[in-house]
């Protein structure tokens, strides 16, 4: 097993959450992993990325050049990782906000409403975990208990009460992935 | 941030660089940590911040890098160990402390997680203070250890190691990171600490004289020939260092055509590109310094007697090849690969580099 994925998208979309809850949920599963974030500059509304690996052999460079799964939160981050993507990878694309302006030959595309979908739930901000449902789904490495598991560890104490919203959002985001299939133009 | 008490050792967190750092330090004994905000290496003074006093230690943000690095000339004097880290343009603050620490004889550790120069240049990772931190960096005759990490279990490993080492030899000690290593997050298995068994006594420390004659540390030697004498006695330790401490580690290099040598985020990418240079039929090697100085000249040198070629990688434009240069002395090919300011090499310039060598 090796899993390359890209997440990005403007600072504020949970990206790094997004990337640390893979990250740590690969490792529970035993998984050699390395996480890398954008760093520095970054601020709300800017943009911010990471790299996630997990492999069954040790990883030699954290850093990816060709990606095996993008998660696409905003339009520039589209025009950015897009041609990271291998042929036959798959890149889940918040459908609210970014737009397949030319087709991904050979990729799979899903394209869930994640930010009109997060909106409907009661919190904007579960979109990243939407979309990390409908990609565990797509991507079939992570199940609904081993994701909620991880939440838990990740969403204690004080952010406790963001736990239950998170939860549902992973889950919205599977139920999603069951009943569509990929972009037939993509 | 992660949990520095509940941390249970045997278990495995996910931890960045930075953090490993800070937790490696706190587990090898620090007792005082003493830095400045910059970036990348933020999340160190952050995790010693919150974690340290926790574990009973010293935490002070001080007013510059320049009180940082005198406040661990300050503890290390009394014997305790001492630390403070930053990035490259506040490394260079550093540089007198660190020589007068040399010059007094006086362990302590200083993290360097680089980034890009010169001048305050960027906050993107960088190798291009190794020669500050292999020559000395600062004035005088006179060298400090370094280690370099490649992997955020290794930032949490070396940090005993580097305590030892300056507790052992009473020098300063370089720990040599960079901000892509600070940054990135891997499982880290956490392990307990005990400083090696056979550190002689300090019996040098300013701990207070009762009951014994006073003693007496100073980094001003007038008299006679006593500089010189200091001089003598810290050479004699360093080629002791130099014949004692080498570190390094070698992937595939039996039956290579080509090693690669490359350190710290670059031996990553090295690890990489052996790794897809062999699927496409090239004979590649790596040989991965862990301490940068005393450098593993023997082995390059060794292999370069029996023919081989070296094509050394760095995040910027040619430090360390020098010292591979000095080892092979002219007996094989050496070339160069390397980014600056910020930039990163890619696997497919180092394997378009080690292409045109093997092919020519």
């Amino acid at each position: 097993m090796e899993e390359r994925l890209i997440i990005s998208g403007f600072g504020g979309q949970g990206i790094l959450f997004s990337g640390k809850l893979w990250a740590e949920l690969m490792m529970h599963q035993g998984h050699h992993v390395t996480y890398f974030p954008s760093y520095g500059a970054e601020v709300r509304g800017g943009t911010c990325n990471c790299s996630v690996i997990a492999s069954d052999d040790e990883i030699a460079m954290p850093v990816i050049d060709v990606a095996a799964s993008l998660i696409v939160m905003n339009q520039p981050s589209l025009e950015r990782f897009a041609p990271l993507l291998a042929p036959g990878g798959l890149a889940v694309i918040n459908g609210s906000m970014v737009e397949l302006r030319g087709p991904l030959p050979g990729r799979v595309v899903y394209s869930p409403p994640a930010t009109e979908m997060a909106n409907e739930l009661g919190n904007v901000r579960v979109a990243n975990v939407i979309m990390m449902g409908v990609y565990s789904a797509a991507g079939g490495l992570a199940d609904f208990d081993a994701v909620s598991a991880q939440l838990g560890r990740m969403l204690r104490g004080r952010k406790e009460h963001l736990l239950e919203i998170n939860r549902r959002a992973f889950a919205i985001g599977q139920e999603w992935m069951a009943g569509h299939a990929p972009d037939a133009d993509a | 941030m992660t949990d520095s008490k509940g941390l249970m050792s045997g278990t495995r967190v996910l931890m960045s660089g930075n953090h490993a750092v800070g937790e490696g330090a706190i587990r090898a004994g620090v007792r005082a940590y003493y830095g400045y905000p910059i970036t990348p290496q933020n999340e160190l003074t952050a995790y010693m911040a919150t974690w340290l006093p926790e574990h009973g230690g010293v935490f002070i943000q001080a007013e510059s890098e320049l009180a940082a690095i005198n406040m661990v000339f300050g503890t290390a004097l009394t014997g305790a160990r001492a630390m403070t880290s930053s990035s490259s343009p506040g490394i260079s603050l550093k540089q007198e402390g660190i020589s007068y620490m040399a010059g007094c004889e006086l362990p302590g550790v200083i993290v360097n997680v680089q980034r890009g120069g010169p001048g305050l240049g960027n906050i993107a990772p960088s190798q291009s203070d190794y020669w500050q931190a292999t020559r000395g960096g600062g004035h005088g005759d006179y060298r400090t250890p370094v280690l370099a990490p490649h992997s955020v279990q290794e930032c949490f490993d070396l940090m005993p190691v580097a305590f030892d080492l300056a507790d052992r030899y009473r020098t300063p000690v370089v720990v040599l990171s960079d901000g892509r290593l600070g940054q990135m997050m891997e499982p880290v298995e956490l392990h307990e600490f005990r400083p090696a068994g056979d550190l002689p006594p300090k019996d040098w420390a300013l701990d207070g004289c009762k009951d014994r004659e006073p003693r007496r540390i100073c980094s001003l030697r007038l008299k006679g020939n006593e500089l010189e004498l200091l001089n003598l006695r810290l050479q004699e330790r360093y080629t002791e260092i130099g014949r004692d401490e080498v570190r390094y580690e070698t992937i595939k290099t039996a039956a290579a055509d080509l090693w690669l040598v490359a350190y710290g985020s670059s031996a990553r990418i090295c690890k990489e590109a052996v790794k897809r240079g062999r699927t496409a039929g090239l004979k590649l090697g790596l040989l991965r310094p862990i301490t940068l100085w005393p450098f593993p000249s023997l082995p390059i040198a060794e292999a370069a007697a029996s023919g081989v070629d070296f094509l050394v990688v760095e995040m910027s434009l040619g430090q360390m090849v020098e010292d591979v240069r000095l080892a092979v002395e002219g007996r094989s090919r050496v070339e160069f690969c390397g980014r600056a300011g910020g930039s990163v090499p890619g696997v497919d310039e180092v394997l378009d580099s080690a292409r045109k060598m093997i092919g020519s």
